[in-house]
């Protein structure tokens, strides 16, 4: 047998759960999973990482909502979504009839949004736990960022592990958009996260040289792909280095087996893959078999025996 | 309580799904011919074509696997036969230009069939086929479907100028009857395609367009004026076609008479010509389903 056909234990857990694949969709890149059955066995994969859902329907911005860049796109949807009723009347049934695991991410912009939105999810069939998207604008705090104030990020994540199902593992979705994202992981860790999340897209602007005028209706949008991983896998690095215990889900930037495979090395134990899946909507599906395929190549019997191996 | 602008009424239903999912594969190019403006590439791409009804896409991955630029191109079909899928490619940027430069032989990336088919026409109608620029291309596979059901086909062909007219001599050979114009006079009559539309409607029961934004406005409201149903395929610009992205949204309204911002490529590309919300295209009004929770609220 060639190192190749080494069968690697790809299992892997989210807090508690335990998922069959380390590659997991990331939100708000793959609407609620419909879309990709054609091209991805979602029951096969990590989890879906639905869209943010928030309490009521949003239509989200006006366009243009996305602007090409480097290795990458900036993106200003507004979370876009059918609100809490839409996601619990159709779309998590629909994944659970499939198998899929729902990893449920959720939205607010006060923290007792957060709160309902974990306590109407409590005992959903499929949903495998809540990520926390906490790159929200607090309106009880004058439209600052949950995430870069340490504090208010402590306070969401303790109020949704409060409310929370107890079975369901809650991961705070952490901003590289701070000067110490060390400081906000223990901070919220140490209010009751189970993981963390890592990272969301980072604020960036394009401006329309014809137009002289900014490209997206939101004026600022966040930064996806490739030209964030770097980025991306600093924030988990310094993170496992800080909270070696902590379980992290890496992403930013993944389009490959051997990118998911840094994620790994610098302490992810599962991964997201986001804006690479509008390139190529069978990515998941592949760079779970490319990391497979790494990890035996590098002689690693497990994923788990990869996790954080550049520390080492 | 509806906008004032609002009808209570519409001539067209939402147009239903496709019949087939899309399949992603990496297809070989069998040709590549510069048409005027424009580069016609085919595809040998059996999956796609045995799954393809006039008014769906295809979406390109350009630049080769390890390209910066990550987004797909979205690209009506414009004929289907044997196995080979054709489209036509105009050279906008980047990403358009690499499609345009690829020669047979060449292998590319593409998913499809995407989006939404134009729906059947009512029983014996006569139909008008009106594209603007290159998206007369989208018309195409239409009109020879339209004819081969027995319909009466009249088209129109529109462009700025001689040389980003498209698809001339195909409509030509399936159309009853075809008329050019173009805004500067170099090809057949001068002026707007709704020079020979307001012609031709009359004689019609239902409008497939394809083109600007602008053009389909004018030919959806002509059509609305005349109590005709109209349907037109929107050309957005898409990161994914798929269905997840949510960039390339527009006000439509829908079967419940609710407006939602609704994805071009699940959702359309096809909509009804009168459901679709062409002046608040790029803007948020108080009346679409959710902008009460962007803080949009009724004046």
């Amino acid at each position: 047998m060639t190192a190749l056909s080494k069968t690697v234990d790809m299992s892997t857990t989210l807090g508690s759960v335990p998922i069959p694949s380390p590659v997991l969709t990331a939100s708000g890149c793959s609407a609620f999973g419909r879309e990709l059955e054609p091209f991805t066995d979602l029951a096969a994969i990590g989890a879906v990482v639905t869209k943010s859902v928030q309490l009521r329907p949003r239509s989200g911005r006006p366009t243009p909502r996305m602007a090409e860049t480097p290795s990458g796109m900036l993106n200003s949807i507004g979370l876009q979504g059918p609100g809490i009723d839409g996601l619990l009347d159709a779309e998590l049934p629909w994944l659970a009839e499939r198998g899929a695991r729902a990893f449920v991410s959720i939205a607010g912009v006060r923290v007792e949004d957060f709160a309902e939105l974990a306590t109407r999810l409590r005992g959903v069939p499929g949903v495998a736990g809540l990520e926390v998207n906490i790159s929200c604008p607090n309106v009880e705090s004058r439209g600052e960022v949950f995430a870069c104030d340490p504090a208010a990020a402590s306070d969401v994540v303790a109020a949704v592990r409060a409310a929370a199902d107890p079975a369901q593992p809650i991961y705070a979705k952490l901003s590289p958009d701070v000067t110490d994202i060390v400081s906000v992981a223990r901070a919220v860790v140490d209010a009751g996260a189970d993981g963390l999340s890592m990272i969301n897209t980072l604020l960036g602007l394009v401006i329309d040289p014809d137009t002289m005028k900014p490209v997206l209706g939101g004026i600022t949008g966040g930064l996806s792909g490739p030209a964030i991983r770097p980025v991306a896998l600093r924030c988990v690095w310094q993170v496992h280095q800080a909270l070696p215990q902590v379980p992290i889900l890496g992403m930013g930037g993944i389009r490959t087996g051997l990118d998911a495979l840094q994620f790994v090395l610098a302490g992810a134990s599962a991964v997201s893959v986001g804006t690479a899946v509008f390139n190529d909507p069978s990515a998941l599906g592949r760079i779970h078999a490319e990391l497979a395929a790494a990890l035996g190549t590098r002689g690693f019997a497990s994923l788990r025996e990869a996790v954080g191996y550049a520390h080492r | 309580m509806t906008a004032p602008h609002l009808r209570t009424t519409y001539l067209t239903t939402p147009a239903p799904v496709a019949d087939s999912s899309p399949v992603q594969r990496t297809v070989e190019v069998v040709g590549a011919r510069p048409v005027d403006a424009y580069v016609e590439l085919r595809l040998a791409a059996p999956e796609i074509a045995e799954r393809a009804q006039p008014g769906q896409f295809v979406a390109f991955a350009v630049g080769g696997e390890t390209s910066g630029l990550l987004l797909r191109r979205s690209i009506a079909i414009s004929t289907v036969g044997d196995g080979v899928v054709s489209v036509v490619v105009s050279a906008a940027g980047p990403g358009s230009t690499w499609l345009t430069q690829r020669r047979p032989g060449d292998t590319v990336d593409v998913v499809g069939p995407l989006g939404r088919p134009f729906p059947a026409p009512p029983a014996g109608a006569r139909a008008l086929l009106v594209g603007g620029g290159y998206g007369a291309a989208a018309l195409v596979g239409l009109a020879a479907q339209l004819k081969a059901g027995g319909h009466e086909v009249a088209a129109v062909a529109g462009a700025a100028a001689a040389d980003r007219l498209c698809s001339v001599q195909e409509l030509t050979e399936l159309a009853d009857i075809l008329a050019v114009t173009t805004d500067d006079g170099s090809s057949g009559r001068r002026g707007l395609v709704t020079l020979a539309v307001d012609e031709l409607l009359p004689d019609c029961g239902v409008v497939y367009a394809c083109g600007p934004m602008r053009m389909l406005q004018a030919v959806a409201d002509a059509a609305t004026a005349l109590g005709v149903p109209s349907y037109v395929a929107v050309e957005e610009s898409m990161a994914c076609g798929i269905g997840v992205c949510m960039t390339c949204v527009l006000p439509v309204v829908g079967s419940d008479g609710a407006t939602r911002l609704s994805r071009s490529c699940t959702e359309g590309p096809v909509f009804g010509g009168d459901r679709v919300r062409f002046d608040d295209v790029g803007t948020l009004t108080w009346d679409v389903v959710g902008a009460d929770a962007m803080g949009v609220t009724r004046p």
